[in-house]
């Protein structure tokens, strides 16, 4: 169970990004969180994940609970070591390594029963088997995302942060994504699937955040976020607005929850 | 014939320790992106400490030079904890300032100790030659080869299979992602100058071993190592040596051949030979004979 407690975050000290979210990842689910660009859902997970060092960034206020431990100023080793990885955004796997060498890395942390772990990693996704010796830089974006995803998995974690999965892939390579997602689950993974792509992790979760400046706006379980007229407006998309934007003042067109 | 034949194994062997500095740069600047300008200190404080272990302990040569590389891993892990750990972050142009300060700091230090008197470490099988068809070559030079090669083989299969070397090139590709998979990446850079401060020390016994032994300005030898890493390519474990091992014959071949074939270069143009080996080669392949190409799909 990941629990998050008004969390702050402020980057080089003045600039301050998350302004106290809270939110709930049980045990066994996925959960997705939604949000706009520049809402503050990488930084979320950087927190989670430690690797807010590295952007300079700095939890100012709040807690990270992991089953119970706050977690929230551990360095980042030791999050993985506890059972909490992340796939980063853009996939970033090593270019210049081969495939096998990725997940090798993957494992650093839980070098006992490597091998096993890469197997099972080979077992979900076939098609890493078959390019185990190539150079992952070579490998086309789908695969990629898989292989970013399975270095994590090697690592075996309680909780698995996705950031993005579906950036920048094909809709059958989407859906792809989805299905591992949760066959990822089905294994006794829990998800955190942060996404641009509402429709897509609204699919397959069964509870949804809305995040807006740094802050949850909306929290409900994924069933009804997807029928929700706002979030339909707003990250779905469909042919006509619940409202018509023609009775609206210009600078009322744009949904706010809070302020 | 002879005459080339003996002046590329002479190249060989001073090339060997041009080699084993070379590694220390790339060590440190494939996983921190700086380049160490410490390392001249780090190969004179090496052999100092294999002087100290041999002629002042009388410990056998070869304990001596284990203590030394272990001693001068030491050493390196000290300057990085100290020095450099507390800039992370910061542009490695400061760093590589920083390291050039650290380097005058060590050299005071040993220079104190060198005093007037250069230090010689003495060499099991002393002056001994062995000679083949007219070419010969000393036990210490045969065995300077020997130890780069297993130094350089033993380096290879670490990053190659090891956990930790594995761990090491990924921290090198990319810090983030590296850390995202609980790698311990300060570790990682402290282990970098664990290993340069080791090869240098290795290479500065060797030094030692030689007729001059060590003095005050024997940190000259370490500089011609950039020439060597530049040739091979700054991240290149197989440049490195290559380039160290082509600046060391290149030197050899215009000592003996420049002042009959172009004597108007003038007298001790060997010494400036690695430069324009490391000119030519930078005409052609800008990124060094084994810099790395950027793998890119398109």
């Amino acid at each position: 169970m990941l629990s998050v407690q008004n969390l702050e975050v402020v980057y080089h000290d003045v600039v301050l990004v998350l302004r106290g979210v809270s939110l709930d990842v049980p045990d066994g689910a996925i959960v997705a969180l939604l949000g706009a660009n520049g809402a503050g859902k990488t930084t979320l997970l950087r927190a989670l994940s430690g690797l807010l060092d590295v952007h300079d960034g700095k939890v100012t206020k709040g807690q990270v609970l992991l089953d119970g431990t706050a977690i929230e100023r551990w360095p980042a080793p030791r999050i993985v070591q506890a059972g909490l990885s992340q796939v980063l955004e853009g996939r970033r796997v090593f270019a210049e390594f081969t495939v096998e060498e990725n997940l090798r890395v993957g494992g650093h942390s839980h070098p006992d029963g490597l091998d096993a772990a890469i197997g099972e990693v080979y077992e979900l996704f076939p098609v890493l088997k078959e390019r185990k010796d190539r150079t992952a830089g070579y490998l086309s974006g789908g695969e990629q995302q898989m292989l970013a995803m399975g270095r994590a998995l090697v690592a075996r974690p309680k909780l698995l942060l996705l950031d993005e999965p579906s950036l920048g892939l094909a809709p059958r390579i989407v859906q792809q994504i989805a299905e591992i997602v949760q066959e990822i689950n089905a294994r006794g993974t829990t998800v955190l699937l942060v996404e641009q792509n509402a429709t897509m992790a609204l699919s397959i979760a069964q509870h949804g955040y809305v995040m807006e400046h740094g802050k949850i706006v909306m929290d409900k379980p994924a069933a009804a976020l997807l029928d929700d007229d706002d979030i339909r407006d707003f990250y779905l998309g469909r042919g006509e607005l619940a409202t018509s934007y023609r009775d609206v003042k210009h600078y009322k067109r744009r949904k706010r929850w809070l302020s | 014939m002879t005459d080339f034949v003996q002046a590329l194994v002479n190249g060989l062997g001073q090339g060997s320790v041009y080699a084993l500095l070379a590694l220390g740069y790339v060590m440190i600047y494939k996983a921190t992106k700086v380049i160490s300008f410490a390392q001249p200190s780090l190969m004179i404080i090496g052999g100092l400490f294999a002087y100290h272990f041999t002629r002042v302990w009388e410990l056998p040569f070869w304990i001596g030079l284990v203590l030394a590389a272990l001693c001068g891993a030491v050493l390196g892990m000290v300057v990085e904890r100290l020095a450099m750990r507390p800039m992370v972050g910061k542009p490695v142009f400061t760093l590589a300032i920083i390291t050039i300060g650290v380097d005058i700091v060590l050299r005071i230090i040993a220079n104190r100790y060198i005093g007037v008197q250069s230090k010689i470490v003495e060499y099991p099988g002393g002056s001994e030659r062995l000679s083949v068809g007219g070419v010969s070559i000393s036990h210490q030079t045969l065995g300077l080869m020997v130890v780069t090669a297993l130094v350089v083989v033993g380096l290879l299969t670490f990053f190659r299979k090891s956990r930790t070397g594995l761990a090491m090139r990924a921290t090198a590709l990319d810090q983030e992602t590296a850390l995202a998979q609980g790698i311990k990446v300060g570790t990682m850079f402290a282990l970098a100058w664990a290993i340069a401060g080791g090869l240098a020390a290795i290479a500065g016994t060797f030094v030692a071993t030689q007729a001059a032994g060590i003095e005050q300005t024997t940190w000259i030898i370490a500089l011609k190592a950039l020439p060597a890493i530049i040739i091979g390519g700054l991240e290149s474990i197989n440049g490195a040596v290559i380039g160290g091992l082509a600046v060391g014959v290149v030197e050899a071949l215009t000592a003996v051949y420049q002042p009959d074939v172009a004597p108007w270069l003038g007298a001790n143009f060997a010494l400036v030979a690695p430069y324009a080996l490391m000119f030519a080669v930078l005409l052609v392949r800008p990124y060094g004979l084994f810099g790395q190409k950027e793998v890119e799909r398109v």
